[in-house]
């Protein structure tokens, strides 16, 4: 069976640390200068999007380049797919070609689960459906340790459309192999109860304040006000109570980082001043990714070459 | 035609409250006698000494996707394999496409089945027309025409209003309405259970909710129409219960459920594989404590298969583009027998009651599901010790999405006989 990185759930707390010390060596120096990398020379990974995204595309394509390997993007609008083709079929066809890994995101959850019990190459889901996202918790779990020291005995508190997050559920299953006390907050139809069973140390609240009360972590998640099937969530409504605010940051711990996987929707879950005050940590997030999946990439194809 | 005698079999008739060894004798495929030690000078012999002799099975709850979807099934291929799994008569779910919601589709499989099928095929009508939950079918025509029940099945009726229409001419024309239990807005993107292992795999829930409140809806408009109702696949506790309590006001409303709803539950899928998505969705433990508890207790009736074949192309996708339906006539005797009646909670009787008198009382099958002189001679085999394995590639479906290949069984059905001919048999 092909080593990818299908998920966050499975990994080992071993496997993480590992991966997250990796990350640090591949991090910029103070000067911001890279060196270039030959590492993956000679290898070929295919980053194939089914959905939308534009950073962890890119974040995807230099990481890869950093290291040397030759990478090539597809996107699902004007490939085979929408000729009515499977998924199977695509990937098999991909497969033929001989790349060394997929980098793959879907919108169906376990997408990659489903390819990766057919198909004998590594696939790293950089995001399935409202499942997992595992190398945003690996991004996220570095810019804690850069900022924190430790992931330790931290405070988290993960506030919006959790029920629809693979950024979330991700996060709550790096987060609490760590020990960390995990507080879930959103509107109650995006919280869904059985969450405080999906992982050891998570809780839910409803109330913003009581969440980031004590928090050393914020993290933010993007909202997305319709759904299919679902009856909206009024758009002020969101805001007045699951929005942060500079008047939240006043009541909360003075060391609090708070963090966002973009792209934000000011105004909406997160105010300006919030998203550019120095607690913010999205750039350095932004920063991290390339780092990381560096460090995930390197694993992954030095494990398909044994 | 000539007799057969089948030999020291344990004859368990529910219906006669029956269980003796005994002989059975056919003859121009209708019973000719039962009791101790028949004359088979002259006779084919058939030796059941340790075996199971029962009425012949009855799965009122199949999808033979014919008109249609023949790359999936069959009403020949799906009849082989109802033989292969001990049944000996198999109702069959109107949609195909054309949807069976008028007499000249119900003609049509009554005609096929009798040139094709190794079993007894029994068509059940649409209760609106193309099932889609507005106007009624050609109720009355479609019985003419050999319908022996009216469902919208794998789709509910929403309409509370061509509900209680459709009951009310239902009962007019002696005929049970089974429905689909699922509120369509509470399930509205589901694609499994909605409960702790939907929330972590990040997939759309189909909560029991939506089929309770389905239940609780269609019982009290039973009550005010004097319908026969009869529940589709009960998958939930609640609607166990809310079963239990209608027949306890005498109200003429039955159940029936799956072998896969009390023998797997949601912990119990392999992540994403599409072989364990069918609606209702495989549930929680509580839930199928509580099917099996109904089982026991006599609020669930019968035991049907929702046998659902789809082709391999269909099943190798994203698991939310699948479409939900696992086969399971093979193996639906196999697991009943290991997880009721091996595991202490049935007994045997109870289970032969769950395949034969009950399904056949529900559809009016009046000369079916029993063993008397002079009614057509179908009879079930089991032997309730055999060690065999379920081997999906070798099943008599054209379809093979089932969860349980490889899955090793203590007890099955050995032969099948419909009409005083051997149908199928294990070891032929």
């Amino acid at each position: 069976m092909a080593t990818g990185l299908l998920d966050i759930e499975t990994l080992r707390r071993e496997e993480i640390e590992s991966i997250l010390a990796r990350a640090r060596d591949f991090q910029p120096s103070p000067d911001g200068v890279f060196q270039k990398l030959d590492i993956l020379r000679g290898r070929t990974i295919v980053n194939l999007f089914f959905e939308a995204s534009t950073r962890t595309r890119t974040s995807f394509e230099i990481a890869a380049r950093r290291l040397g390997a030759e990478t090539i993007s597809i996107t699902a609008s004007g490939s085979s797919v929408s000729k009515g083709e499977s998924l199977v079929d695509t990937l098999n066809t991909l497969v033929a070609m001989r790349p060394h890994a997929i980098v793959m995101r879907h919108a169906a959850s376990g997408a990659p689960h489903f390819l990766s019990r057919h198909l004998g190459i590594p696939i790293v889901n950089a995001g399935d459906g409202a499942h997992e996202h595992p190398t945003q918790a690996l991004l996220d779990a570095r810019t804690i340790l850069d900022a924190k020291g430790s992931l330790e005995d931290l405070r988290v508190a993960i506030i919006g459309d959790i029920s629809h997050s693979r950024v979330a559920r991700s996060n709550i299953h790096l987060l609490s192999k760590f020990g960390a006390d995990i507080v879930l907050c959103g509107p109650a139809p995006l919280l869904p109860r059985q969450l405080q069973a999906v992982a050891p140390g998570v809780r839910l609240s409803y109330d913003i304040e009581e969440a980031i009360h004590d928090a050393d972590v914020i993290m933010m998640l993007r909202v997305q006000l319709e759904r299919q099937h679902e009856p909206p969530v009024p758009p002020g409504e969101y805001f007045r109570f699951y929005g942060l605010r500079l008047e939240h940051l006043a009541k909360a711990k003075d060391d609090v980082i708070v963090m966002h996987p973009g792209p934000i929707n000011r105004g909406r879950e997160i105010a300006s001043e919030v998203a550019d005050s120095q607690r913010s940590m999205i750039l350095n997030q932004v920063e991290n990714g390339i780092a990381v999946r560096m460090a995930v990439l390197e694993r992954v194809l030095s494990a398909a070459r044994n | 035609m000539a007799k057969l005698v089948i030999k020291n079999g344990r004859v368990l008739d529910p219906a006669a409250r029956h269980d003796a060894i005994a002989d059975i004798a056919i003859e121009d495929g209708v019973f000719a006698a039962v009791g101790k030690e028949i004359d088979a000078t002259g006779c084919e012999v058939f030796d059941a000494s340790g075996l199971v002799v029962a009425p012949g099975f009855i799965d009122i709850h199949v999808h033979l996707r014919e008109p249609g979807f023949e790359h999936a099934e069959t009403i020949e291929t799906g009849g082989r394999a109802a033989a292969a799994g001990g049944f000996t008569s198999v109702c069959c779910m109107p949609n195909t496409l054309p949807v069976n919601d008028n007499a000249t589709v119900t003609s049509y499989i009554v005609e096929r089945a009798r040139r094709h099928a190794a079993v007894n095929v029994f068509p059940i009508g649409a209760i609106t027309k193309g099932s889609a939950g507005q106007e009624l079918a050609a109720i009355g025509s479609m019985k003419l025409a050999g319908a022996v029940a009216i469902s919208d099945d794998g789709r509910p009726v929403m309409n509370a209003l061509v509900m209680r229409r459709a009951m009310e001419t239902a009962r007019s024309f002696g005929l049970p309405v089974i429905n689909h239990c699922e509120d369509l807005h509470l399930s509205a993107g589901g694609d499994m259970h909605e409960g702790l292992e939907s929330v972590r795999r990040g997939l759309q829930g189909i909560p029991a909710a939506s089929e309770d409140v389905m239940v609780a809806r269609d019982i009290i408009l039973a009550e005010i129409t004097g319908a026969r109702y009869h529940v589709a696949h009960i998958s939930s506790r609640n609607a166990v219960q809310m079963v239990a309590f209608a027949k306890s006001r005498n109200l003429p409303v039955t159940c029936e459920t799956t072998p896969h709803h009390f023998a797997l539950t949601d912990e119990d899928m392999i992540p994403y594989d599409s072989n364990y998505k069918m609606k209702p969705p495989l549930r929680s433990k509580c839930d199928t404590a509580g099917v099996i508890d109904g089982l026991v207790s006599g609020a669930v009736d019968v035991i049907a298969t929702d046998h659902a074949p789809h082709a391999g192309d269909d099943k190798m996708q994203e698991f939310e583009k699948c479409p939900f339906g696992i086969t399971g006539l093979e193996t639906a005797i196999g697991l009943s027998l290991e997880l009721l009646v091996h595991a202490r909670r049935i007994t045997l009787p109870r289970l032969v009651e769950l395949f034969t008198t009950n399904p056949a009382r529900i559809v009016g099958l009046k000369d079916r599901g029993r063993i008397a002189p002079g009614l057509p001679a179908d009879l079930t085999l089991l032997d309730c010790e055999l060690h065999w394995e379920f081997d999906v590639s070798k099943s008599c479906s054209k379809s093979h999405n089932s969860p349980f290949h490889g899955r090793r069984f203590r007890g099955g059905p050995v032969a099948t006989i419909v009409g005083g001919q051997f149908a199928w048999r294990r070891d032929h």
